[in-house]
């Protein structure tokens, strides 16, 4: 089947329900986007299609709609996504596992809500785990980089 | 090739070696006498040389030993090195001791041994039986037990000087110049005249010198990075997918295995893979210890494969059920199983007799750490070598485990520690990486990747201790008058050691940490280890004993203290003999405004516990919307000593305050059937975005010793949260986690 991940078209042999999170990380090598529980219930995995966040571990590779986007189409070091720039502005990271799928979900957040509330980031956010406890930086990051979405 | 440099007063020597096409400068280690652990396989004499900086023509690499688990390790080490060293951090690569050919074939000079890339990474802060011992030594001597830190903070900031140093002496040998007209900065010395010679370039000639070593450590007040704002070295990376972890690594030829090990920690009676082995990319089907691996060409085809396998268990060698694992504990209150008494002030027997005594019994869980990366290793094992690839916190013990069941010798296991998506304690243990090497020793020359699935990595981990513990005490003319609290739990260090094979005599001082040695004086206060038989595997979790026992003690004193009719700070004030430890309290009292009028449904509750020589002050703000309780601020001060980067210090514990409330509301493992009842993250909860607290942080530097906060914050938070919603409601909640009692938003 085909699959255009990062505006690169690929042809990939694989199951129809293989999820696309293994599809992108042991087919194609795109290692940015993290598993961590499997079963949509931590948001390590979350990616783009059409530019909506999905969970892709729990989105069959015969059932990818779109264009997929992972963390590393959103931006590169030398060219960041606004919220990227925000993430390292406010030095959210500390292990790091979980901030590709957070800023993959905020993105998408800031894309339809340019404008959130705290009671917005909160809903949009709360399927992304952070077992270290960023929380406090990943709210101000979002609001960051709202704001810096906004000026641009 | 350089020598070892004269010998100064320091118990450790900072040396360097020819690399290609450059120099290392380290420290060495020598065998004693005594017996160290962590020199086992050098003979005595022999030496071993850690390296922390590398310069050759191509750039600086600064080595940071110490594992990453994410709370920046390598960030902090890399500071402490390119303060001394005259570089900026963005000059450098950072790397975690990623063995480098080079050194292996280099012998670096007639007095040291082959270079090892674990000497150092092995980390005494992850040997809590070593700690234990020398906590024992350090007797009660209020500064307890973690040296590591105060360690690294002068030897690695002395590596940089005596780099610094020499290559300013190789600057002179080349260019004729008088080394006290030379000044370093960003890299390069400068020259009399102005000009810079790169340190790039010096560093051929710098392996031929012997190293200076006679240095003075720069005051602080002229550091230019300890103690500033820094960008953390990998923030880029973690912000843009770039990082890579454990899980992430790839080698050429590598096969995907995945692993199911008995759910009852037991035997496995035996398997069918028919299945199995008949789907699609499926390689073979392997038998481990207690278990069985699916190896394929894909992680997601070799866990399909796994899961698919029909595995007959045998049963498990603790209480199938935890009921069972409640009553060992309850029973375990007797002077037979008593491990330690070690604080007896006054006396508590005769104060409690005919008194009006206030009992109550806490409970703390078993808990899983569920780092969010889970554990992975890869190995590759030949007739000759062995090659380790895994984010652990002991390379050390990983070498040597790898080196018995090959049956290679400890130098020709090489362990490459990779970045560790999240630990909190999880990667002290190594069964992925012996798992691993079981797979690979019947597929020798072939590198196998073993990732466990979330379940798999739930259902086997080690847990946090559970705990219970029983406090009696009188109050009188409105002061706490006795104290006793008798602490119940298995011996965490003699579980994860015994896994180690090493024996661990005398009193578990984890079964009372964070309770004997509060700085509290009380007129009769007694503190009670008592040693649970040994139930379900148990591992160091986030602050270890003091996990439970911060718990258990500081909510106690809030009883009586409530019960006197006192004020919950000013007692533990007027309690406080220690003036560091009082001044997180006053800090906290002053941060948070103690005793201002909260308003309707609010309360506050406080807490104290040192614990890894941190004294931490907490208050915890919540609010009861309709019989479900909010927390809405935390407060928190610490005695570090000194603050190495106050962004990542700030950051760190609010994630330690998170982390700490999250499993005290809702999180818990138990057994039935024998085995875990919780799977992955639905049933394993912690705290989520829209539960987080604001986090109000502030590290004091009263102490002339700078210390590590990777875990202190965690004690008091579980406390300072119960009685916070004492205050609120009036209902007492002595039991993690709390959601069986109350309700949170």
């Amino acid at each position: 089947m085909k699959l255009t991940v990062n505006g690169t078209e690929h042809e990939v042999d694989v199951e129809d329900d293989m999820p696309l999170l293994w599809v992108l990380r042991d087919e194609l090598n795109i290692k940015g986007v993290k598993y961590g529980c499997g079963v949509a219930q931590c948001g390590a995995c979350t990616v783009h299609i059409d530019g909506e966040a999905v969970r892709s571990c729990q989105t069959a590779a015969a059932d990818v709609w779109g264009d997929v986007t992972t963390i590393e189409g959103l931006g590169t070091p030398d060219a960041m996504h606004a919220v990227q720039q925000a993430w390292v502005e406010h030095q959210v990271a500390q292990c790091g596992y979980c901030q590709s799928g957070q800023m993959m979900q905020a993105a998408s957040l800031l894309a339809i809500n340019p404008a959130p509330t705290d009671a917005d980031i909160d809903d949009a956010m709360n399927g992304n785990l952070c077992r270290c406890g960023t929380y406090p930086r990943i709210r101000a990051a979002v609001k960051t980089a709202a704001t810096k979405l906004q000026e641009a | 090739m350089g020598r070892i440099g004269k010998i100064a007063r320091r118990t450790f020597l900072v040396g360097s070696a020819a690399v290609v096409g450059g120099v290392a400068f380290g420290y060495y280690a020598y065998k004693r006498p005594v017996s160290n652990p962590l020199l086992n396989d050098l003979a005595e004499g022999e030496a071993a040389l850690t390296p922390y900086v590398k310069i050759d023509s191509t750039g600086i690499t600064l080595i940071t030993p110490r594992a990453d688990s994410g709370q920046g390790a390598y960030h902090v080490q890399a500071a402490l090195i390119a303060e001394e060293l005259d570089v900026e951090l963005d000059q450098v690569s950072v790397d975690p001791g990623m063995p480098d050919p080079a050194y292996y074939n280099t012998a670096l000079s007639a007095e040291a041994a082959p270079f090892r890339s674990t000497d150092d990474g092995f980390a005494a802060d992850t040997t809590r039986g070593i700690m234990d011992a020398m906590m024992k030594f350090m007797g009660m001597q209020i500064t307890g037990g973690s040296t590591t830190v105060p360690d690294s903070f002068e030897k690695l900031r002395l590596a940089g000087a005596v780099a610094r140093e020499t290559l300013k002496a190789a600057a002179a040998q080349q260019t004729g110049a008088n080394v006290a007209d030379l000044k370093t900065e960003k890299g390069a010395v400068i020259l009399p005249g102005g000009g810079t010679l790169a340190y790039t370039e010096l560093a051929a000639t710098a392996a031929t010198m012997d190293p200076v070593n006679d240095v003075v450590l720069r005051d602080p007040s002229t550091w230019r990075l300890v103690g500033k704002e820094m960008e953390r070295v990998d923030i880029l990376a973690k912000s843009t997918g770039t990082q890579r972890y454990g899980i992430d690594f790839e080698v050429e030829g590598m096969v995907h295995a995945s692993v199911r090990t008995s759910p009852r920690r037991g035997m496995m009676n035996g398997f069918d893979a028919e299945a199995a082995r008949v789907m699609r990319g499926v390689i073979d089907v392997v038998q481990v210890t207690d278990g069985v691996a699916a190896v394929a060409d894909n992680t997601w085809r070799a866990i399909q494969a796994v899961n698919a396998i029909d595995v007959d268990w045998g049963p498990a060698p603790y209480p199938a059920e935890q009921d069972a694992h409640w009553q060992a504990l309850s029973d375990s209150f007797n002077a037979d199983q008593q491990d330690s008494r070690f604080r007896d002030d006054g006396d508590v027997d005769a104060v409690l007799e005919g008194a009006e005594v206030i009992e109550a019994e806490y409970r703390a869980p078993y808990l899983a750490h569920a780092p969010l990366e889970p554990i992975s290793a890869v190995v590759q094992v030949t007739e000759t070598r062995a090659d380790v690839w895994t984010g652990t916190q002991i390379p050390r013990f990983v070498q040597t485990n790898v080196a018995k069941l090959t049956g290679l010798n400890a130098d020709q296991v090489f362990v490459h520690v990779l970045m560790m998506g999240g630990s909190f304690g999880h990667r002290l243990e190594d069964r992925v990486v012996r798992e691993a090497t079981e797979i690979a020793m019947q597929m020798k020359g072939t590198p196998v990747k073993l990732t466990y699935s979330r379940e798999e990595d739930t259902i086997q981990n080690d847990t946090r201790q559970i705990a219970m513990a029983r406090g009696r005490g009188v109050v009188k003319d409105g002061k706490v008058e006795a104290y006793d609290l008798g602490i119940a739990m298995p011996s965490v260090v003699a579980s994860q050691m015994g896994r180690q094979g090493l024996p661990v005599p005398g009193p578990d001082l984890q079964i009372v940490a964070g309770a004997w040695e509060q700085p509290m004086q009380i007129p009769n206060y007694r503190v009670t280890g008592y040693r649970a038989p040994e139930l379900a595997p148990v591992s160091s979790w986030r602050s270890v004993g003091a996990s439970t026992n911060g718990f258990f003690h500081d909510v106690f004193l809030d009883e009586l203290i409530h019960a006197a009719g006192a004020d919950p700070m000013e007692e533990r004030m007027r309690l406080c003999w220690h003036d560091p430890s009082r001044k997180t309290l006053e800090a906290v009292a002053e941060m948070s405004n103690w005793g201002s009028d909260l308003g309707p449904n609010k309360g506050r509750g406080v807490a104290f516990c040192m614990s890894f020589g941190v004294p931490t002050a907490e208050v915890v703000e919540v609010t009861d919307v309709d019989g479900a309780i909010k927390i809405d601020k935390v407060w928190v001060a610490a005695e570090v000593g000194r603050v190495i980067d106050p962004i990542n210090f700030e950051n760190m514990v609010q994630g330690g305050i998170v982390w700490a409330l999250g499993h005290a509301m809702n999180s818990e493992i138990t057994y039935s059937d024998g085995m875990a009842e919780q799977r992955n993250y639905y049933d394993f909860e912690g705290m989520r975005l829209s539960q987080a607290p604001e986090i109000f942080v502030r590290g004091l530097e009263n102490g002339d010793t700078v210390r590590g906060m990777g875990e202190p914050m965690v004690p008091p938070a579980a406390a300072a949260l119960s009685n916070a919603i004492f205050a609120a409601t009036g209902r007492r909640v002595r039991e993690m986690p709390m959601n069986k009692h109350i309700d949170f938003v």
